[in-house]
């Protein structure tokens, strides 16, 4: 350690980093950005995809050059000097850098080998490394074969082969179970306490509140910086918890409030509907919203975020923009819309999805939760007849997949994870396509690309590329394609993923509205609290599915604690853990 | 002295950790050996340039003791098979059909005219294909100058001149004798070129280059590590080649072993230089081998003297091809294969092999930046 303890570890001053896209068109991915952290402190930078994170992340690395500004890691100049920064601080980038066709074992000897680690000094610092992560027994195992959990925790054991000056971790809790990111902080929080400086980026706003300091960023602007509780005092006597009349769904309880002028933000949590006013309470008595009164509550940083997004310009799903609900399908509500029964898929040795079931009901939005690698994208891709089933039964609309799944098909709207948009048709041509593609021509195609244009606010981009539109665009036109041939069960996978908040509040109105006029949707997610705007979900795990419920049923499952409303991340660890643990006892059975 | 040390280490686990990754992929295993091992039995066994059995069908409109010696003498040679028809148009059909390659018309007065000496056979061939149709001609004048020899002796008259012709290098006319010094390149190329122009791009796009950087590590060494088990690799497809055309093809090797090993490894080093620049500049698996293929492959198959004559080409070509690697690779293993150490031509050529494979190291060391985008 050659710094002084009072030197920053890093300090940004005034730092811009532009890009050219493919299309010519430069971005700003950085503007103007300072921010500092000190020696032994840990810090996030928290933001939506596209806020720029990465970026300032391989500023910090000597990986990217900045435009403009002061970049000092460690008392060092990084675009001066990168190999000298290179040596003494670790990096774990988004996609953890790991050699698939390694081992576990392979992977670190290569990592330790790079940072020069004498085999003695292995010895020791593997011992440690291994209790921390928990690979010991799979260390002769392929890095390519282990699930998402771990092969985050064995790219952040390979950064840690010795100790950093600094560690960058780039998103490491993207796409990873509730119960490896909880285990992921615990290491993180122990590395800190020894005294390591660590940076984290993550689009989970939840982790922010664990860090001393926060920086947050939005497309490239720096939207706040300081202590988290600076963020969450922003909603500081304007949070409320609120019930929802007898017989209303929460979810469209909050779609009413979030409507409502007077209201920044409301989401559905634990059967409640959390609140943030416009207005600070405490002046004219207790605060009604909706004619409900509304329960004070501690704001979060979640809370305050919203407030800073909406300070700063970020659009609120405008009142006038809502959606408008179409003529309702026909048919039942009690009408089996999707039945799976003992559901198999395996890959060679590999089983993806292990004897599902579940039923969903015309109108219901159901979840599948669950870590990247539990099965929900292959569930997906059975169900809409892209991928024959190992075993088991399916049925959609009626009609057994197996055997008829063109006919199947044309009840169905499928989004897929990323949007199967082509990026160099317009707008306007890609409507026009998957208008063909599902069989509309004449008026009825024109009629229903009109209604999409103008029901998902595309008129003003018709001509646009669909690459260049901006995120949340993209999104509601692969929505909006999936839409256009009236279907009866809309799939959507993993649609919020990397969206901003205000994005994914957007979506689940519009599901809202969808399920509201008939449309059964199934939708996959690894935010755990979004399946509070399901009427029933399913957690998936290593292709099973540990439980199912509506959201109350669910996190029935979390063990009581007095003061604490259980969330759906709280019930997810609770299920998951218990089914490792009785899993692990049958192991222990059948061995002994 | 102990940053030389920590460098060596770092160098022997990146150079670890590739061989594992080659031995463990088996599309890197199938370019290297099993490529190798096919190009040798399709080009030895399938490509062969020389013309055998040749389908003629036989008119034979003089029917005396004469022509059918004369067609005797065409069922004898290897490099006909005959098939006797009764009439032109017979033939005609035959080669329409590409039944027959080719027809022999012995006309009505074949006898009486090679009494009086002035006899005449008719030599018709199928023109689509020129190549062998050109064979095929000449191969005819075989069996005819034979026969009018041997017959002209046993009637006692003064023979036809018989035009001895020998071909220098390749004795036997087999095309093996060229194409196995040929084939020793393109298997170079292969291994060299279009396996390393993967494995630069793969890890800039699987995103372990990233992490890789930000370690101690020094462009360089990530350099040598992709360098020296593809040159291993490289080596092991060059001794295959080495010992099909010693014991499958029995080519000989008239010039000194030594020399044909450093020949190869010159030329591996460019290819391998190729490779590693492509697949730096460009960053994604699939357009680099494009590239690999476009720039290396390719010209070495068509613009090299491999298979085509550098002299039956046009001057434009001609100038293009002494921008390519191959031409010089194939006009030096050519050389060393057939005539043997002949020094005015291997040293100008290996020198200007070794100039390319410096400049394109340090080309492919100075594109190579521990920078993104």
């Amino acid at each position: 350690m050659t710094t002084s303890a009072s030197s920053p570890a890093l300090r940004l001053d005034g730092v811009s980093k532009s890009f050219r896209r493919e299309t010519g068109e430069s971005v700003l991915a950085l503007d103007n950005i300072s921010f500092s952290l000190d020696q032994g402190g840990l810090a996030a930078l928290v933001g939506p995809d596209g806020a720029g994170k990465t970026t300032l992340i391989r500023l910090l690395t000597g990986l990217m050059k900045a435009d403009r500004g002061v970049v000092s890691v460690l008392g060092i100049d990084p675009a001066k000097n990168p190999q000298a920064i290179q040596s003494r601080i670790s990096y774990m980038p988004q996609r953890f850098g790991l050699y698939d066709d390694l081992t576990v074992r392979e992977n670190l000897d290569l990592y330790a080998d790079m940072h020069g680690v004498t085999a003695d000094d292995k010895r020791t610092q593997y011992a440690r490394l291994m209790e921390m992560t928990g690979l010991e027994s799979f260390q002769k195992r392929l890095a390519g074969k282990l699930s998402g959990g771990m092969k985050q925790k064995l790219g952040l054991a390979c950064t840690l082969v010795r100790s950093p000056e600094l560690l960058l971790l780039d998103e490491p809790t993207v796409g990873v179970d509730p119960l490896s990111r909880r285990e992921l902080w615990e290491i993180i929080r122990s590395l800190v306490k020894e005294g390591m400086t660590v940076l984290i980026s993550s689009s989970f706003l939840d982790e922010a509140e664990a860090c001393e300091r926060v920086l947050v960023l939005d497309e490239g602007k720096k939207l706040a910086e300081g202590p988290p509780a600076d963020v969450s005092s922003l909603a500081l006597s304007r949070t409320y918890v609120l019930q929802p009349p007898d017989g209303m769904k929460p979810r469209d309880f909050q779609a009413r409030l979030l409507a409502d002028p007077d209201v920044v933000d409301a989401v559905p949590e634990s059967g409640h509907v959390r609140l943030v006013s416009q207005a600070v309470s405490g002046r004219s008595g207790p605060a009604y919203f909706g004619g409900v009164l509304a329960q004070p509550t501690a704001a979060r940083f979640e809370d305050g975020f919203m407030v800073l997004l909406q300070q700063t310009g970020g659009a609120k799903p405008n009142p006038s923009e809502e959606p408008q609900p179409e003529e309702a399908l026909g048919g039942s509500r009690d009408d089996s819309m999707v039945e799976v029964h003992d559901l198999d898929r395996r890959f060679g040795k590999f089983v993806a999805v292990d004897h599902a079931s579940f039923n969903v009901k015309r109108g219901e939005i159901f979840g599948l939760l669950g870590p990247n690698g539990a099965g929900k994208t292959t569930t997906f891709r059975m169900l809409c007849g892209l991928l024959p089933p190992s075993g088991g039964s399916l049925k959609v609309a009626g009609v057994d997949v197996r055997q008829a799944s063109a006919s199947a098909r044309q009840h169905l709207g499928y989004v897929a994870q990323r949007f199967s948009l082509y990026g160099q048709l317009s707008v306007g041509e890609n409507l026009a396509f998957f208008a063909r593609a599902y069989g509309l021509r004449g008026k009825k195609k024109s009629e229903r690309i009109a209604w999409a244009l103008n029901q998902f606010k595309l008129e003003p981009f018709v001509r646009l590329p669909s690459a260049q539109l901006p995120g949340g665009f993209k999104q509601r036109l692969a929505m909006a394609a999936s839409l256009l041939h009236r279907p009866e069960i809309l799939f959507l996978d993993e649609p919020t993923s990397g969206a901003d908040p205000f994005a994914r509040r957007e979506f689940w109105q519009r599901i809202t509205v969808l399920a509201a006029g008939g449309v059964t949707v199934i939708v996959t997610t690894h935010f755990m609290a979004e399946a509070e705007y399901c009427d029933r979900a399913a957690i998936l795990d290593n292709g099973k599915v540990l439980a199912q419920g509506t959201p109350a049923e669910l996190r029935a499952h979390a063990p009581a604690e007095a003061g604490h409303i259980a969330t759906m991340e709280d019930a997810f660890i609770a299920i998951v853990v218990d089914a490792r643990s009785k899993e692990a006892a049958e192991h222990g059975e059948r061995e002994s | 002295m102990k940053d030389c040390l920590a460098k060596l280490r770092r160098i022997r686990a990146l150079t670890l950790k590739e061989t594992r990754q080659i031995l463990r992929d088996p599309s890197s295993i199938a370019i290297g050996v099993i490529f190798p091992l096919m190009m040798i039995l399709l080009f030895g066994y399938g490509l062969s340039l020389d013309v055998t059995r040749v389908s003629v069908a036989v008119v034979d409109e003089d029917a005396s003791s004469d022509s059918a010696s004369l067609i005797g003498a065409f069922r004898l040679s290897p490099y006909f098979g005959v098939t006797v028809v009764h009439s032109m148009a017979e033939a005609k059909t035959l080669v329409m059909n590409r039944k027959a390659d080719g027809a022999l018309l012995i006309p009505s007065d074949f006898a009486r005219r090679w009494h009086s000496g002035d006899a005449e056979v008719q030599i018709l061939v199928n023109g689509t294909d020129a190549n062998q149709a050109r064979i095929m001609q000449a191969y005819a004048q075989g069996p005819v100058a034979q026969w009018s020899a041997a017959h002209a002796s046993s009637s006692f008259l003064a023979g036809p001149v018989i035009v001895v012709d020998r071909m220098w290098f390749n004795e036997s006319n087999d095309s093996h004798y060229f194409l196995v010094p040929g084939l020793i390149v393109l298997v170079m190329t292969i291994i060299g070129a279009f396996l390393t122009a993967m494995v630069v791009a793969r890890e800039w796009e699987r995103g372990t280059l990233e992490a890789l950087f930000v370690t101690p590590m020094r462009a360089g060494e990530f350099l040598i590590s992709k360098f020296l088990p593809y040159f291993g690799l490289g080596m092991i497809g060059f001794a295959l080649c080495l010992l099909a055309g010693q014991f499958l093809f029995h080519v000989p090797l008239r010039g000194s072993l030594a020399l044909l090993c450093l020949a190869s490894m010159i030329y591996l080093l460019v290819a391998l230089g190729i490779g590693l620049l492509v697949s730096t500049l460009v960053k994604s698996q699939f357009l680099a081998s494009q590239l690999a293929m476009l720039l290396t492959f390719l010209p070495a198959m068509m613009l090299s003297g491999f298979l085509y004559d550098l002299r039956s080409m046009p001057v434009f070509i001609r100038g293009i091809t002494y921008a390519l690697p191959a031409r010089y690779a194939v006009a030096l293993m050519q050389t060393l294969y057939l005539a043997g150490d002949v020094g005015s031509v291997v040293w100008p050529n290996l020198g200007v092999l070794a100039a390319m494979a410096a400049a394109l190291m340090i080309a492919t060391r100075l594109v190579t930046r521990k920078q993104l985008s």
